[in-house]
């Protein structure tokens, strides 16, 4: 399909563009199809195998029908469980994100010696994702709720510092000058004349990760980190596809109505 | 005396709402620290913690290349082409989703509707549990990877798509329509010339995301630099884990370097 664009691109008027680009675009097409070519060749992934392996996917969703609704009592307790996780780890996390994004704030922190280095630990944090922060922090910790917690405290640290410090950035400059200039000190600065403007920001951002860590509380489970993925795993390693339908359609339901509920708030905030 | 009665009326209303607001704040947080079992884990987490740290201090440069076997260059080559491969499947796969979920596409309020409904169902899917489908249905290993990878990311992708194409400008559409153009022909000259930038840009930044969680899908066994990560970590070889860490770190920071520059030059 891609060969036949370029041809019939060649008969339009874009074809009084300058040889050399069109070389260029004809070569940057064929390194991507090499690239894709040694890809396919490195992991044996095949357009055959795509269509040999999702009638596969559909046996195993005809197993997962009907889901065990008898076993969601049992369910009940690690979903909230999963609930309590999200919300210990996003507070934590969010509480140790003020003071980092209040540094990383060029307009509050001028010592870039300071705002530089707490800018790259912040991307450093990001970079790791949620799942492996457990897995580390079940082998340090024991398998159970603690070590998802702290996963999500580390993982929510990085996205609500980010978020917050680029919103701390943006605010009106205006009220700060202001109350420089009748000699407010550096605290006073950040409670009258920061917080009022990035506070409604900070709990949006604060909600919106608390909804990825919903999600991502419901998984952690699959590396020993407590919650609803413990039994989703056990579910899955004794083949009994109908409870884990009824886990993954619970999760589902929580999940949805989340984020029904924090985005309700949200709009309401800003 | 008025204006008294004025200005307390409002607070006692607000520091009524403010009061039910932290009572229930306060019922919410005493119920979620219930939760956590803060008992037996500081026994070994001091030395534990203490060995992790001279492992990370002293990681173990020998495992980055193996000429036989596992090592951490082909681990990371695995996780970034399983990225790569399933962005791309996505990305192309997507597009029908796309036009179906977007709103100016079709007449039919219902079936725009329908799309985006289906587009949100695949998106609360986590691409793990994903992967593990996969993995029941074609074995462990990269396969497994690439399809969650392309099936999870057609949720978001479509989504972003949808709202592009729903941001066209309907100028040169219906100039084409004017002048007698069948559809196919509208949507080659005034649809996709539009969008094909955005989507493009799309395509890469959910590459950036691929390649995060293509690190941790190895963990349930879907391929890539996890399975060695997942292993290292029950034989608790904290050098081995040290040295998969910086990999990975190294690796994202590339990626994510490679796919802002590109980016920039796209739009």
């Amino acid at each position: 399909m891609r060969s036949s664009l370029s041809q019939t691109s060649a008969h339009q008027p874009s074809s009084n563009a300058p040889l050399i680009d069109r070389y260029k675009r004809l070569a940057t097409w064929l390194l991507f199809i090499f690239v894709l070519i040694a890809c396919s060749i490195r992991t044996e992934v095949t357009p055959y195998q795509l269509v040999v392996g999702l009638p596969q996917m559909g046996s195993l969703l005809q197993e997962m029908f009907p889901p065990d609704w008898s076993y969601l009592p049992t369910i009940w307790g690690p979903m909230l469980e999963t609930i309590q996780i999200a919300i210990m780890g996003t507070t934590i996390g969010g509480l140790l994100a003020i003071p980092v994004a209040l540094l990383c704030a060029y307009n509050l922190t001028p010592n870039r010696w300071i705002s530089i280095p707490m800018r790259m630990i912040l991307n450093l944090v990001r970079t790791i994702p949620d799942l492996l922060f457990a897995a580390v922090f079940v082998a340090i910790f024991g398998i159970g709720p603690f070590a998802g917690m702290l996963a999500l405290v580390f993982f929510s640290f990085g996205i609500i510092a980010k978020l917050t410090f680029e919103a701390i950035e943006a605010i009106d400059p205006g009220p700060l000058e202001a109350m420089t200039a009748v000699g407010a000190n550096r605290i006073q600065l950040i409670i009258f004349g920061v917080m009022p403007q990035a506070l409604p920001y900070f709990v949006s951002y604060f909600l919106y990760t608390f909804e990825v860590n919903v999600r991502a509380a419901s998984v952690l489970g699959l590396v020993g980190a407590g919650g609803i993925g413990l039994l989703l795993d056990r579910a899955l390693g004794l083949f009994r596809y109908d409870r884990a339908s009824i886990i993954i359609l619970l999760t589902l339901a929580i999940v949805l109505m989340i984020d029904y509920g924090s985005a309700v708030i949200r709009r309401k905030l800003l | 005396m008025k204006l008294d009665t004025d200005t307390l009326q409002r607070p006692i209303s607000s520091r009524i709402r403010f009061w039910v607001i932290a009572a229930l704040m306060i019922a919410i947080y005493y119920w979620a620290i219930q939760g956590m079992q803060f008992e037996g884990l500081q026994k070994t987490a001091g030395s534990v913690s203490k060995s992790i740290l001279t492992g990370f201090l002293h990681p173990d440069w020998s495992f980055v290349y193996i000429p036989e076997g596992e090592d951490l260059l082909r681990g990371l080559l695995d996780t970034l082409v399983i990225s790569i491969l399933g962005t791309v499947v996505a990305a192309v796969t997507c597009i029908p989703f796309a036009f179906w979920a977007s709103s100016n596409m079709s007449r039919q309020w219902a079936v725009s509707g329908s799309g985006k409904v289906v587009l949100s169902i695949i998106r609360v899917f986590p691409e793990i549990i994903v992967a593990i489908l996969f993995i029941k249905a074609v074995g462990p290993g990269s396969f497994a990877g690439v399809l969650a990878l392309g099936i999870h990311s057609i949720g978001m992708l479509a989504k972003l798509y949808a709202e592009t194409i729903e941001n066209i400008d309907p100028g040169p559409e219906e100039a084409l329509l004017a002048c007698g153009a069948n559809r196919l022909q509208v949507l080659r000259y005034a649809v996709l010339p539009q969008v094909i930038p955005q989507f493009l840009s799309y395509s890469i930044y959910r590459f950036e995301i691929n390649i995060r969680s293509a690190t941790t899908l190895g963990l349930v066994g879907a391929g890539g630099i996890g399975t060695p990560l997942i292993f290292a970590l029950q034989v608790r070889n904290w050098n081995r884990v040290g040295i998969i860490l910086l990999g990975i770190i190294l690796l994202i920071i590339l990626t994510d370097l490679v796919s802002g520059w590109l980016r920039k030059r796209i739009i």
